[in-house]
């Protein structure tokens, strides 16, 4: 029944949509965190940055910046990601732009954390003594990173569909591969089934687990 | 007093933020400077590639073609999705544990499936089994990828929605004799879709934003794809990607806008209970079930 499967590497298919969804998932940790705490400083001017950059950014799809890092970044600017090869560098390409779009979504979300700290816990740590930095790296970051869990399993969940869109720049992930197999064989609904179940089996452990741990982390108020 | 996190400077802290300042400056310069000096060095400022979109023709013939395309696929997938997601949304909530069951299962499966690939299976499923002609297959494709996903997220909004609806409606419209339907249709529904339009309207923003790959995936003419034609006769990729850019973040500028109004206006308006008495705890079930569509976009989808 599942003769059409020979011939097409569809584990490996897969293993690079986790490798692009792992790599870009810390990416966009550390630049989300950054630009979160950008928008949250006393300096008016990095706060105007951070808000220009996440809301520009959400605004674009994520097709147009993919596109752009193939066609605009490589093919005219000549941004090569340190390798020659064409399909390092479309992998390379694709883990920017998305580390791009969804550091966005992964500010919004440590931002809305922040916001539910209660002003108490900081006006108390001020009373105590403690500097910005001890504030928000002992009082504030520990308890919005606990109420932040479930929407960042969300963003992880959009970002692992989203790696789909790496197949527009030739990335051989799970889509490019269902696209290939749905034109040559003839099994339309069985090959449709396959990946879609491949998706299911990525995000659902995915949101399940974390969403156990958000709440058995969350701080009870 | 802007923050939780600090106090309105002293003078010491006001000596730091503004060495902050010069040094966040700088550094910015330093950014625009290199990405300046790399689109002089590659011929991109010349006024030649610009000057195609002073005239009307660049607009005429590709990028108004392409911004319709784009909202007509938007509009008929929100058309289309926002009644079935009702239904589905309220078949979850049903007495009856199979359509519970079957109508939880329809949901969870196609949101945790990639638009792109719905859109894929759509267009190969048309080519195949109907005799939909290959020029409109496109659009096609593309309004049955999103509708089966926007579905799906807009059920969870409509239950959502219903859910945080106080207990006394229903039990007022049970008490004043009304059926589980009329309840539904003329009670909960109406006020739980009022409370939820805000989440609905910034719905559309992923729904423009996930047309895009219908253009380079199956060829639908929309706004990226005639980018492509654009860029093909004027030979000028960069500005035509920067022009394209911008349209899209004009448009979904306004639909975020218009959303933050609604939620403004719902909040403020004291005709419709529904919406007052929800909203509050609307955006906590947003933040938590939905994936925060209105905080995040949609859990950023596409």
């Amino acid at each position: 029944m599942f003769d059409f499967l020979d011939g097409y590497d569809v584990l490996g298919a897969f293993w690079m949509t986790v490798k692009l969804t792992a790599l870009s998932a810390v990416g966009s940790l550390v630049w989300g965190t950054l630009l979160a705490a950008m928008r949250v400083s006393p300096v008016p001017l990095m706060r105007g940055f951070g808000t220009v950059y996440v809301n520009v950014v959400r605004n674009i799809p994520l097709t147009v910046i993919i596109l752009f890092s193939s066609l605009g970044l490589a093919d005219v600017f000549g941004v090569t990601m340190g390798s020659d090869d064409f399909k390092v560098q479309g992998f390379r390409l694709a883990v920017l732009s998305l580390i791009g779009y969804t550091a966005a979504f992964v500010c919004e979300a440590i931002r809305s954390g922040i916001n539910t700290v209660p002003l108490g816990q900081a006006e108390a740590a001020r009373a105590i003594g403690l500097s910005f930095s001890q504030t928000l790296t002992l009082i504030v970051l520990p308890q919005a990173f606990r109420s932040v869990i479930g929407p960042l399993a969300n963003v992880l969940i959009a970002l692992t569909k989203n790696t789909t869109v790496a197949a527009a720049i030739g990335v051989a992930e799970a889509a490019y591969l269902m696209k290939t197999m749905i034109e040559n064989e003839a099994q339309t609904l069985l090959i449709g089934a396959v990946f879609a179940f491949g998706f299911v089996v990525l995000t659902l452990p995915t949101g399940l687990i974390l969403g156990w741990l958000s709440k058995r982390l969350a701080v009870k108020r | 007093m802007t923050s939780v996190l600090y106090d309105t400077p002293g003078p010491r802290a006001k000596r730091r933020n503004v060495l902050f300042s010069v040094v966040f400056t700088v550094l910015l310069a330093l950014l625009l400077w290199w990405v300046w000096q790399k689109m002089d060095e590659k011929d991109q400022l010349t006024s030649a590639l610009w000057k195609p979109f002073t005239e009307s023709e660049a607009w005429t013939t590709y990028l108004l073609p392409g911004l319709e395309n784009t909202l007509k696929a938007a509009a008929l997938s929100m058309v289309i999705a926002l009644p079935l997601g009702a239904v589905f949304g309220i078949a979850r909530l049903s007495d009856h544990r199979w359509v519970r069951a079957v109508s939880g299962t329809v949901v969870e499966f196609f949101r945790a499936i990639p638009v792109l690939l719905l859109m894929l299976f759509a267009n190969e499923f048309y080519a195949r089994s109907t005799d939909v002609s290959s020029e409109d297959r496109p659009l096609y494709a593309v309004v049955t990828g999103l509708v089966l996903y926007n579905a799906s997220v807009l059920a969870e909004v409509v239950r959502a929605g219903i859910l945080s609806l106080p207990k006394g409606q229903t039990e007022a419209a049970y008490a004043i004799g009304l059926r589980k339907g009329q309840t539904m249709t003329s009670i909960l529904l109406p006020q739980a879709v009022t409370a939820m339009l805000p989440a609905i309207v910034s719905q559309l923003v992923v729904i423009v934003k996930d047309t895009a790959l219908g253009g380079v995936m199956l060829g639908f003419p929309e706004l990226l794809n005639s980018r492509g034609t654009l860029a093909a006769n004027y030979a000028n990729v960069i500005p035509s990607f920067i022009v394209v850019a911008v349209m899209f973040i004009v448009l979904n500028f306004i639909l975020t806008s218009f959303a933050s109004w609604l939620e403004r206006y719902l909040r403020r308006s004291k005709r419709s209970t529904g919406a007052v008495l929800g909203v509050d705890k609307v955006d906590d079930l947003n933040a938590a079930e939905v994936g925060g569509t209105y905080g995040t976009g949609a859990g950023g989808s596409i």
